[in-house]
């Protein structure tokens, strides 16, 4: 890892910046940390849920009088039991927590039980008995899209309607066709990305828990604690202050646990039937299906460009198969434009995106959400014009790079942006200069750039209120405890909260007590998605903090006769600056504190500038307070008989703004590329169609068959963090936890391409496809020469 | 209910479970050592694994019965009264561990690795981790952890750790692959 420090450095920064331990690192490491399955409760239940069998169908009947008889079952809940619909997005809430009379995928949530153990919960389901008439279903996007009459999907919003689109979006900045028009090279192409899924080590779980006094508890894997608290207010009609939403560790999420499940809704109703404390884990099959990943994207894109490389206008049109629910699909079909705009100036840009509902698991936000297929399609189109026009690819995003403190054609106000160092660091370490285009045929280099929001400038459902609030209280011992709502997902947010009180307030580490996650004890923040928690939590923090400092100083001050700006907080002291020979540990003077201002506390909150867009209709979905940047560099070697592809390294280049904690920003870094590598080569979340078996059956949903990387799969990564310090973000932070991922999958369809001349414009980049695509160009064995 | 007796950790347990319960689900669910983790439930994914007799093995596929006089170690074993492993260390200090659901796994590969080839290669640590899938790291820093502890088992050591949540002593540089 090496890394380039943009602007000032970290000097005056004692623990800001520098490589330190984890607030959880060792509870990890030593097993004791408590996920939500390693949680017991005192006569708990176990509880499963019957899934359909029927990618579409409606229900005629079920009955649960068999299973409700069975020894050892407490309670047996349907979807008549919680018949208000719900939805993450408040305008499109189309699914319920059970079905109510329809089924929409293999898998789709029917009933569920409660039971003395597991083993009778499974037994269990078989009793239930449920009638079905099945209906016609769709798996294919643009047969949905075509489809004229009903049964649709879903009911369409207005008569006369397709029920089975659930967004079309269209925008247009400037003027596309006049800037096609005038281009001295045009490319055109069509691209396919392959849904993917999270796939988080832990499954989803859930612990319900009513108690006698009106009061319901709900423990979860979830990365929006605060959204799931709302939502199960509501759903179960509960007086939001008696539900209490416990998030503990989380063990991997990515996107796939940011919104409520099935199995949330059902323990707390099945623990509100019987009084019992009841658990919901997810088999590794039900986390497949749970899904809300990856989309699969159709994708046109063309793009023009004059002779000397300078962009004129990109116009694209994109089909989304978005699966049974809406999910987060509102935001997705927006991101999959909005995103593209940067790094590069654009003159003119146009995209029409429209997301199909199918008979397949719902699809979702995934690490760079909406935004990583079409940087795929648009960094290969980049790649191929630097081609045509016998520009070398990094100077070609280098002349168009848009530069900080500027707009985009849509309107999104950048800040800093430090893209063009990303250029410098991935072309230097790589060795770029002397492999593109050098390398033996079957080995190729290729590069791509991306970059991602830090936060979604507003809120799911719209208020006025901070996006990130957090609470710190002292003790007289000098621990300082923080308060704070934010999902730690292994991102390691609860670190950095306690990194910047070390800095603020000038404490040990180890005195700082993070308390995360708890809807009854911390205040709010929106959860652990769009790479908002940083930026957003980090300054609500830095906020609380020097509220807390200002009070301390002060009545330091007082003591020594000095003003409160003379007295500095550092290593564990209270030391008056110019004559460090008056000191006292800080202990002291938060005594002092208290003694003056009362039991010492604050909260700090944050919310975004409203500024920082558009004024059209949908301008305010992608934007951000901040954007980060990124390149990558590819090395591959195509093995030209088999079609296998090795990624021997990936360098990347990230601008984070500033490294609270290098070491973390680079494992984010590096778990970015290595997720963008999978889906480049390996992943595929596919479902069976008709003729190949049960249609809509998913095709593999087993680690074994969906294939995520191994130790010996995965390439050698490597991290180059530069640093813009943005003049918003927290000591100049941004995001590292999604951007890295975007420009993988480009760097390597780009470097496939240096190494054998074959543009694989389809994902994943597997064997066969490989292989197809080297027969289809004539390279068999062959020579470079045969193909260029 | 079945009557198992097993070994675990330096303790002699007793437990009833059902008779077809894991090593995983005995752990787990009969003793309370809830450290070792389920992803997958069908040895797929390695979070599960544990130390017997020496060898790292997956417990959501050992029936309990197979591990009846075995000696077996979990991730609450690894470390030496109060004071971790360096395995454990390594991945606090170098970032090994992010969301932290494989890593008791992942550790019980390494310590088994560690315990019989006290100075691996990298090569040597990619193959010995190839059956515990990490969702989070790109495994990167794993390495980084685990050939640091290498070097504090094999005595070119590093100086001994105070508390927990000091800041690392080796230098970032070294976390590069």
């Amino acid at each position: 890892m090496s890394r380039r420090d943009g602007r000032g450095g970290a000097a005056a920064l004692s623990t800001i910046g520098r490589p330190m331990r984890k607030v959880d690192g060792l509870a990890k490491a030593t097993g004791r940390a408590r996920y939500t399955d390693d949680i017991r409760l005192p006569g708990m239940l176990h509880g499963k849920i019957l899934r359909s069998p029927h990618p579409h169908a409606r229900i005629l009947a079920i009955d649960t009088s068999r299973a409700e008889a069975m020894e050892g079952v407490h309670a047996v809940v349907t979807g008549r039991d919680m018949p208000t619909p719900y939805g993450i997005i408040p305008w499109t809430p189309d699914e319920y927590p059970l079905c109510l009379d329809r089924v929409r995928y293999i898998g789709d949530g029917v009933a569920a039980v409660a039971a003395v153990d597991e083993d009778t919960a499974i037994a269990a389901l078989d009793l239930i008995d449920v009638g079905y008439e099945e209906l016609p279903a769709y798996f294919d996007p643009h047969e949905a899209i075509a489809a004229d009459t009903g049964p649709f999907i879903h009911t369409p919003r207005k008569p006369g309607r397709n029920g089975n689109v659930t967004k079309v979006v269209q925008l247009e900045f400037g003027d596309v066709e006049a800037g096609l028009g005038d281009s001295d090279v045009v490319v055109e192409g069509e691209y396919f990305f392959e849904g993917t899924t999270h796939t988080p080590i832990e499954p989803h779980c859930a612990i319900g828990l009513a108690e006698g006094n009106g009061k319901l508890t709900v423990w979860s894997a979830t990365q929006v604690p605060h959204y799931l608290h709302r939502e199960l207010a509501r759903v179960l009609e509960m007086d939001p202050a008696q539900v209490r939403v416990i998030q503990p560790p989380v063990g991997g999420a990515f996107g796939g646990k940011s919104e409520p499940f099935d199995l949330e809704f059902c323990v707390a109703r099945l623990s509100m039937m019987t009084g019992r404390p009841v658990k919901i884990l997810y088999t590794r099959e039900e986390v497949f299906y749970a899904h809300r990943g990856r989309h699969p994207f159709h994708m046109r894109y063309r793009t023009g460009a004059t002779s000397e490389g300078m962009l004129t206008a990109v116009d694209s049109k994109i089909v989304m198969d978005g699966g049974a629910y809406a999910s987060f699909g509102l935001v997705t079909t927006y991101y999959s434009g909005q995103l593209l705009t940067a790094p590069y100036r654009m003159p003119a840009y146009r995209f029409h995106s429209t997301r199909a509902y199918t008979n397949k698991p719902a699809c979702g936000p995934k690490r760079g959400h909406g935004s990583v297929q079409p940087r795929f399609a648009f960094e290969v189109q980049l790649d191929r014009i630097a081609e045509t026009l016998e520009i070398d690819p990094i100077e070609l995003r280098r002349r168009n790079f848009i530069g900080a403190n500027t707009r985009t054609v849509n309107d999104l106000r950048v800040t800093s942006n430090g893209f063009l160092e990303c250029l410098d660091e991935v072309e230097r370490a790589s060795g770029w200069r002397r492999k593109h285009r050098r390398l033996p045929f079957g080995r190729g280099v290729g590069v791509a750039g991306s970059t991602y929001i830090t936060g979604t400038n507003y809120p799911i459902y719209p208020n006025d209120m901070p996006q990130s609030g957090i609470q710190l209280q002292v003790d007289r011992s000098g621990r300082v405890a923080v308060f704070s709502g934010a999902s730690e997902i292994g991102q390691g947010v609860d670190s950095m909260v306690a990194y910047i009180v070390a800095e603020e307030l000038g404490v040990p580490l180890e005195h700082v007590r993070v308390l995360a996650g708890d809807t009854d004890f911390t205040p709010v923040d929106l959860g652990a998605y769009s790479s908002r928690v940083t930026f957003m939590l980090g300054n609500a923090c830095i906020d609380a903090a020097r509220k807390l400092k200002a009070q301390v100083q002060e009545a330091v001050a007082a003591e020594w006769e000095a003003k409160p700006r003379e007295v500095l907080l550092a290593g564990g002291l209270a030391v008056r600056a110019g004559d460090t020979g008056t000191s006292m540990p800080l202990r002291d003077a938060f005594n002092l504190a208290e003694a003056e201002f009362g039991t010492l506390g604050a909260t700090g909150s944050y919310n975004t500038p409203k500024d920082v867009h558009g004024d059209y209709r949908g301008a305010t979905i992608g934007a951000s307070p901040a954007y980060s940047f990124t390149a990558h560099v590819a090395e591959v070697e195509v093995d030209v008989e088999t079609g296998f592809v090795t990624v021997d390294r990936i360098w990347i280049a990230h601008d984070c703004g500033r490294a609270l904690n290098p070491v973390l920003v680079a494992g984010q870094m590096e778990g970015s590329a290595y997720m963008g590598f999978a889906e480049a080569l390996m992943e595929e979340q596919i479902f069976k169609s008709e003729g190949q078996g049960r249609a809509g059956l998913h095709n593999a949903p087993s680690l074994l068959d969906y294939r995520i990387p191994t130790s010996l799969d995965t390439p050698a990564l490597e991290s180059l963090i530069v640093e813009s310090l943005d003049t918003e973000g927290p000591y100049g932070a941004k995001e590292a936890g999604e951007g890295p991922l975007h420009p993988s999958i480009p760097a390597i369809a780009n470097a496939i391409y240096d190494a054998v001349g074959v543009r694989m414009d389809s994902l994943p980049f597997s064997p066969p496809r490989v292989w197809r695509a080297l027969r289809a160009a004539g390279v068999a064995g062959g020579r470079r020469e045969a193909v260029r | 209910m079945e009557v198992v007796r097993l070994r675990v950790n330096g303790d002699e347990r007793v437990c009833g479970v059902p008779a077809h319960y894991t090593l995983l689900e005995t752990l787990r669910y009969g003793l309370g050592l809830t450290g070792s983790k389920q992803g997958c439930d069908k040895g797929d994914c390695g979070a599960c694994t544990v130390i017997v007799d020496g060898r790292a093995i997956l417990s959501c596929i050992t029936p309990v019965w197979e591990a009846e006089g075995r000696e077996v170690r979990t991730v609450e074993g690894l470390a030496d009264g109060t004071e971790p492993h360096p395995v454990q260390d390594e991945f606090d200090l170098n970032g090994a561990a992010q969301c932290g659901f494989c890593t008791p796994g992942i550790l019980c590969s390494s310590v088994a690795l560690l315990d019989r080839n006290p100075s691996p290669t990298r090569d040597e640590i990619r193959a010995a981790l190839a059956g515990n899938l990490c969702r989070c790291t790109g495994y990167a820093k794993i390495y980084d952890a685990v050939e640091a502890a290498a070097e504090r088992v094999g005595g070119k050591a590093l100086e001994p750790v105070e508390g927990s949540a000091g800041p690392r002593r080796a230098p970032v540089e070294r976390m590069g692959v």
